[in-house]
């Protein structure tokens, strides 16, 4: 054990007392949602909730789970984000492939061209006229004209080069030819990676709002997000038309509703949670 | 001579570079998704920036409608729409600078600290929890920040009871619907759902510091202070360049989502940036020469700026996106 002088045994002190009070900080809201989400009508409207819930209830969520709109819209979120992922990872994987190979033409140029879309976008409008366009606007058109993204393939191109040449060679003098380098050798050697890039989009498709709640003609078609920020814009009204009498606060109701939707990332984060970190400190923003 | 010689030369070369497409073609077959992917979702709208000098008309197209100059862009800064604009000009700029002074440095100093605990199940625990808020939607995340601050008829927000009960705001003030607190509600919330997540990549940086530099000053008889000004902000250096360059490039995209969930129509004089107010104007309200010039201007912008400062820190400090 290495002694520790004055100004470090304080300094380890105080980053113990700051950190652990900004973790706290960090989960209070979500905590204080939950509480409140799960507490009976008279302990909330009399602020007597700070942390932990009082008379407990779970009709608020009843209310939620015999929505209707609420399960159309979470099967529509489980399609998009199941699909969409493959279809990222589909043209992600491929795409990091051929970029990284030496034997690509043009090579530098392609590579230039991916980067640039990190730092220049034609913009909302254009964009939304482009898709407008092209007819996006039903749940087959958002898994096809979304989620892939330029840092994601980056990522898996770096990670794609650091395969050692050898192994490559070793297989083509076997007779092995691109599309079995590309399965057989590849794709197993980069489980990890390939993991990580998994939940990048699974988790960006998860949390997709903007673009679908203004492309999106069909109500039916709205992923999770959408409906739930409809929820919150409009739960007051949906709580005052209830016609019998709740023993919750509409407040309750909508935090019921945050609830549900975060419970499924909250379920698989911890498990989760090291690919991202890894991912993070992978291959690197250089292009 | 010289022509046919020179015709000659350009045939052997797409000779050659057929040639070798032949040769490789399953490569190319595996480019190909991600490059028409790119061209149809990525560079096809980016000549839909023309509609940014046209009178668009839907039912010409791009390409065939008439030509109009810069007048969509005299239109923007100095026709009907011209105080919005330049008010969402201004609060973009505000906003990004507030919360590259205030968010900017709060990643750091938790990586620091984290690095500084040596209890490891403490660390993972908090990293974990401070990593979570990032990975919830922006709906969420905004859905929770808007109760917890709200101040309705039967109940008030935790937040707005506790600021009322302590006298740092009035009774019937609502922090929603006053100017005023938008911009640290932003802030705070941008604080909240991305510090500890990017904290990671600082983290790694101080991580991958040699023991020895600490060592080495520690003989000397440095304290702690003397090894973060004098060891590890400088080890970090390139890592910190290169998130200020690309904070920088991102500066005029600031989170349009975020914003468009938090603000509301009587906010607008401190919540209106660029991108919502580019929204506004071209989906919603359908002027689309308006609104690609703004997309343009936006995008012009973000680009010169991030070539901007990775040229200055190229030459002042060696270290650069490119």
């Amino acid at each position: 054990m290495e002694r520790l002088n004055k100004s470090e045994i304080a300094f380890k002190a105080f980053a113990y007392l700051i950190v652990i009070a900004f973790a706290l900080m960090a989960l209070y809201p979500l905590l204080y949602a939950f509480s409140v989400s799960i507490s009976g009508k008279l302990a909330y409207e009399s602020q007597s909730i700070i942390l932990l819930p009082k008379d407990i209830t779970l009709t608020a969520y009843k209310m939620v789970l015999y929505d209707k709109g609420f399960w159309i819209s979470y099967t529509n979120t489980l399609f998009y984000t199941v699909l969409g992922t493959m279809w990222s990872m589909a043209i992600s994987l491929t795409g990091a492939y051929a970029l990284q190979s030496v034997h690509l033409l043009f090579r530098r140029q392609l590579n230039f061209l991916l980067v640039l879309t990190m730092w220049f976008s034609a913009g909302m409008i254009p964009m939304y006229l482009n898709y407008k366009q092209l007819g996006i606007d039903n749940r087959w058109g958002m898994i096809i004209a979304f989620g892939v993204q330029a840092y994601n393939i980056i990522l898996l191109r770096n990670y794609f080069s650091s395969i050692p040449k050898e192994i490559q060679e070793a297989a083509i003098v076997d007779g092995c030819h691109e599309f079995q380098l590309f399965f057989n050798i590849f794709i197993p050697m980069s489980k990890a990676s390939i993991a990580t890039v998994t939940l990048f989009y699974a988790i960006t498709r998860w949390n997709g709002y903007y673009w679908s709640r203004i492309l999106i003609a069909n109500s039916f078609e709205q992923p999770l997000q959408v409906y739930l920020r409809q929820l919150i814009e409009n739960y007051q009204k949906l709580y005052d038309e209830s016609s019998v009498v709740l023993d919750y606060s509409a407040d309750s109701l909508a935090y019921a509703i945050i609830v549900c939707s975060i419970i499924p990332v909250m379920v698989v984060y911890p498990f989760i949670q090291k690919y991202f970190t890894r991912g993070v400190n992978l291959g690197g923003i250089k292009g | 001579m010289a022509e046919t010689q020179d015709v000659r030369m350009r045939q052997k070369k797409a000779r050659l570079i057929f040639q070798a497409i032949a040769k490789d073609w399953r490569l190319y077959v595996l480019l190909m998704p991600m490059v028409i992917w790119f061209a149809i979702w990525m560079y096809k709208p980016m000549g839909g920036l023309l509609i940014a000098f046209k009178r668009f008309d839907p039912s010409l197209g791009v390409l065939l409608s008439e030509f109009k100059g810069i007048d969509n862009f005299i239109n923007m800064i100095n026709g009907v729409v011209k105080e919005e604009f330049w008010q969402a000009f201004r609060n973009t700029f505000i906003i990004s600078s507030y919360s590259l002074v205030f968010g900017f440095p709060v990643p750091i100093i938790l990586a620091l600290l984290f690095s500084e605990l040596n209890h490891e199940g403490i660390r993972k625990i908090t990293q974990t929890i401070t990593y979570l808020p990032h990975f919830l939607s922006e709906v969420t995340i905004t859905g929770i920040v808007l109760m917890l601050v709200y101040n309705g008829v039967h109940s008030a927000g935790v937040i707005t009871t506790l600021f009322i009960n302590q006298g740092w705001i009035e009774p019937n003030a609502s922090i929603i619907q006053q100017a005023n607190y938008f911009r640290p509600l932003y802030i705070i919330t941008g604080i909240w759902k991305e510090s500890g997540y990017n904290s990671i990549v600082y983290y790694a940086a101080i991580m991958g510091i040699s023991p020895a530099l600490y060592e080495a000053l520690k003989v000397d008889g440095g304290n702690k202070f003397q090894e973060i000004r004098y060891v590890t902000i400088p080890c970090m250096a390139p890592t910190l360049i290169i998130m200020v360059i690309m904070r920088i490039g991102r500066m005029l995209s600031i989170g349009y989502e975020r914003v468009l969930l938090l603000y509301n129509t009587n906010i607008y004089v401190t919540a209106d940036v660029l991108s919502t107010f580019e929204q506004r104007i071209g989906i919603i309200s359908g002027n689309y020469g308006i609104g690609s010039a703004s997309s343009l201007f936006n995008s012009l912008i973000a680009f010169a700026l991030v070539i901007g400062a990775n040229t200055i820190s190229r030459n002042i400090s060696k270290t650069s996106l490119w």
